[in-house]
């Protein structure tokens, strides 16, 4: 077992099943032992074809988010995080920076228009005309954007998302 | 000093009180457990609420269409649910307190006149099936109908109800039943005629069985308690519904909490994503369409001028259809005076032509007004509900008078039975007894016994045909006119020269409005009858629990969404109004054919009295102690009433 503690786990899970998640995903990559603290990852596309992540259409996108490197690829304490942050317990304002970083599409900190287009797209699933999705994406900014930039920061999407009735018990999944 | 003891005890207390979250001494492992059970309830309350929600029935089904219909098409199945549940207790109301009774302790049948199908009938009693004599009247309403399925659709659905409701006049008018296929015929004849189903089978003993359960009695306050019931549950829907549309409009982040929190990411199956999908989009485009509404340019001055001018053309419509139906009912009834045999055809089928006609012709013509008027799609709706809803007014002032006028001709049929009966029993004495005299009871075979009309039979009768006609010409209506044509065309798309599926015919959409109206209008008719014939409640449940399953399964099979699809919120409130009207209309003749028409002497738990509501005098002078009479004498002065109601006004 890791003796190393994780800050603020709010899995419910013990750390053992988790690890015996993790370990599933690719049995010949992770070892049991953590001792030497080893440095594996994960790819990607193991991850994303778990049952709770694999009807998500922003799976890709979350796995991103939790990896270090910004490429996928999940160690474990990634790993934990990644359940963590999305589990029941964790706070408002851990969830809302991680589902910041989720919808911008193109990691320059701002949630712009096309990165809007992206998640519309991925949530209709591309069933919206071209002119429905624009008019929707002008809403939005329109809508949240507090400082005219025409794009969200992190401070106009926290202000909207907090406001929010429903966000804390849709970004939630359970392991 | 006294202060730093208050603190010292507040501490003691403090300690005390959390010990056992801080994980030492005494209180730790109580803490635990009531730790431990908090946890175990909240999940309890969890799945408990989830159970519950399992438990409404329908609910995934309607929650699936929601997804791929769009909200207003599923406001019409909650509301065909709601009325599923008061049809439920109806019907426990009717069948509990008045049906089992009289099945229970009740004489049985053929010990009384009344409960035996008389001599003369006997030979056709065994007729239990539905009579159906098709007739050249009824084809060529179904070329009518033909014409206007080409037309338009929605006004096909109209066009039954039109038709339902005139196939009494028709069989008024057309008297004779032997005429050759001239008439409409349900014939809900024989057995089941005497029995419990029906009004005629009661009998008017005070008290019945070992309970000394009070028959009459209990028919007439179900029959009340029913029209009570219903008028309660309405009015405190519409009162929740109203509170509950009060707020929560006004939200500033539509859009954007549309797109950030729709997805539920709990989902893991792949069936319940595609609903999501198809649901999220659906409510997309919702939006979009209260949005683009909002964004509209408007001439304040050119539009208000249309409006009016299309609310004046409706209501010249109105008026004019009005007028030709009251003339057309006076003609009709000055040919049944003067005898039918001068009369071609049209004269003998005019209302009914004249009805299918109007129901076919103005629906379409509100149509192309209401384009005039440019409303939201939702606005639209609930005036075209409105305006359709006051043309079928008319028909139901044709079908009360049909039916008053039949109700006055089976009383001097009764008259005259009354004074054939005492000449018959004369002829069975035989001269035996002195005139003045007393004479000893008989006895006779029940069915022998002359038999007087029954008007409240009779009336319980028609209202049992129209709705079983409604029914079936509903069902072969969905099933020709979405089934069919789906059918047509998916399948013959391959081999026709335009594009079937683009251009005309293509798939139905979901016709709410005239399901919404077809519903209420049923729901009237259950209600005027249901005093005359207690099994009605019984058939409207059966009709509206296979109503259910047919309808959703038509709809996810056969329609498609519509083009413009539009957030439902207020239609409910709407429907309950209509809903309420209704209620209060149907209310009126049952209420009138009470209070001013006396009951049959020989069936029913009415006879022999002089009007029916004496029962409940009765009841008072026989049942309650003397001094409640007194009371009740004195609360029913009309001045107390008065005020009481000024009060409650």
């Amino acid at each position: 077992m890791p003796t190393r503690t994780v800050p603020s786990s709010h899995v419910k899970k013990s750390f053992g099943e988790l690890h015996s998640r993790y370990h599933e995903l690719a049995p010949n990559l992770v070892p049991m032992d953590y001792t030497n603290d080893p440095d594996c990852k994960v790819p990607m596309q193991l991850i994303i074809n778990m049952p709770e992540l694999t009807e998500n259409p922003f799976k890709e996108r979350i796995v991103e988010s939790f990896s270090e490197a910004g490429d996928g690829n999940l160690s474990f304490n990634d790993f934990v995080d990644m359940f963590s942050v999305l589990s029941e317990m964790a706070p408002r304002e851990l969830k809302a920076i991680y589902a910041f970083k989720i919808y911008d599409f193109n990691t320059d900190n701002f949630i712009c228009k096309s990165d809007l287009e992206q998640t519309l797209n991925k949530l209709t699933r591309e069933e919206l005309t071209p002119e429905e999705v624009n008019l929707v994406c002008e809403k939005v900014i329109e809508e949240a954007d507090l400082d005219g930039d025409g794009k969200l920061a992190f401070a106009d999407f926290e202000n909207m998302i907090s406001r929010a009735p429903d966000f804390l018990s849709t970004f939630h999944i359970r392991i | 000093m006294k202060r730093k003891l208050t603190t010292l005890k507040e501490a003691h207390e403090f300690v005390d009180k959390f010990e056992g979250s801080l994980g030492k001494g005494k209180g730790k492992k109580f803490y635990a457990y009531k730790v431990m059970m908090q946890k175990k309830w909240m999940k309890f309350q969890r799945d408990f609420e989830n159970f519950r929600t399992a438990c409404i029935p329908w609910e995934m089904k309607i929650k699936e269409i929601e997804s791929h219909f769009g909200s207003s098409v599923a406001s019409y199945f909650i509301f065909l649910r709601w009325m599923y549940g008061i049809n439920m207790v109806l019907f426990g109301l009717t069948f509990g307190l008045v049906m089992v009774p009289e099945a229970l302790m009740g004489k049985p049948y053929g010990s009384m006149p009344r409960k035996t199908v008389p001599k003369s009938e006997e030979a056709t009693a065994m007729d239990f099936s539905i009579l159906w004599d098709f007739g050249v009247s009824n084809c060529l309403s179904l070329y009518v109908v033909a014409i206007c399925y080409f037309v338009h659709f929605m006004h096909f659905v109209l066009l039954d109800h039109c038709e339902s409701m005139s196939t009494h006049i028709l069989s008024w008018v057309t008297a004779d039943p032997g005429q050759p296929g001239m008439c409409i015929f349900f014939v809900f004849k024989g057995f089941s005629q005497y029995s419990v189903l029906f009004y005629g089978y009661y009998n008017n003993q005070r008290a019945i069985g070992w309970l000394k359960f009070r028959m009459p009695l209990s028919y007439f306050m179900t029959g009340v308690g029913t029209i009570a019931y219903s008028f309660m549950v309405v009015i405190r829907t519409m009162a929740n519904n109203a509170n509950e549309e009060g707020g929560g409009d006004d939200t500033s982040f539509t859009f954007s909490w549309k797109m950030f929190t729709s997805w539920d990411y709990l989902i893991g199956n792949p069936e319940t994503a595609d609903n999501k999908f198809a649901s999220i989009t659906t409510s997309f485009k919702e939006s979009i369409v209260e949005e683009q509404e909002n964004r509209k340019e408007e001439n304040i001055h050119l539009t208000r001028f249309l409006r009016v001018l299309a609310n004046f053309l409706v209501l010249c419509c109105l008026g004019g259809s009005g007028y030709l139906i009251y003339f057309v009912v006076r003609r009709s009834q000055k040919f049944a005076q003067e005898g039918l045999d001068d009369y071609g055809w049209w004269e003998r089928n005019e209302v009914n032509m004249v009805m299918s006609l109007l129901g076919m012709f103005c629906p379409m013509l509100f149509d192309v007004i209401s384009a005039l008027e440019n409303y939201h799609p939702r606005i639209a709706l609930q005036w075209q509900l409105g305006r359709i809803f006051a043309l079928f007014l008319g028909n139901l002032y044709t079908f009360i008078i049909a039916l008053l006028d039949e109700i006055n001709l089976k009383l001097e049929e009764e008259a005259i039975v009354r004074i054939n009966m005492t000449i018959w029993e004369a002829s069975l004495y035989n001269g035996t007894v002195a005139e003045n005299a007393t004479a000893p009871p008989l006895e006779v075979d029940p069915a022998v016994v002359p038999r007087g009309p029954c008007w409240e039979t009779m009336v319980g009768q028609e209202f049992v045909r129209l709705t079983v006609s409604d029914t079936v010409t509903t069902y072969i209506t969905l099933l020709v006119g979405d089934f069919l044509r789906a059918v047509f065309v998916r399948f013959l798309n391959y081999c026709w020269c335009w594009d079937l599926e683009y251009g005309f015919p293509s798939y139905a959409e979901f016709d709410i409005s005239g399901n919404v109206l077809g519903l209420i209008f049923n729901q009237g008719m259950i209600w005027m009858g249901a005093f005359y014939a207690p099994c009605l409640p019984a058939i409207n449940v059966i009709r509206l629990h296979v109503s259910m399953y047919l309808q959703c399964w038509a709809v996810m099979c056969c329609n498609v969404p519509h083009a413009r699809v539009f957030k439902a919120s207020g239609s409910n409130n709407f429907y309950i109004a209509m809903l309420l009207v209704i209620l209060f209309l149907s209310t009126l003749p049952a209420v009138y054919t009470i209070v001013s028409i006396p009951p049959s002497f020989d069936c029913g738990p009415f006879s022999g009295k002089h009007r029916m509501f004496d029962v409940i005098q009765e009841t008072l002078d026989n049942d309650f102690p003397a001094w409640f009479g007194k009371v009740f004498g004195y609360a029913s002065n009309p001045g107390l009433i008065l005020s009481f109601i000024l009060l409650m006004v």
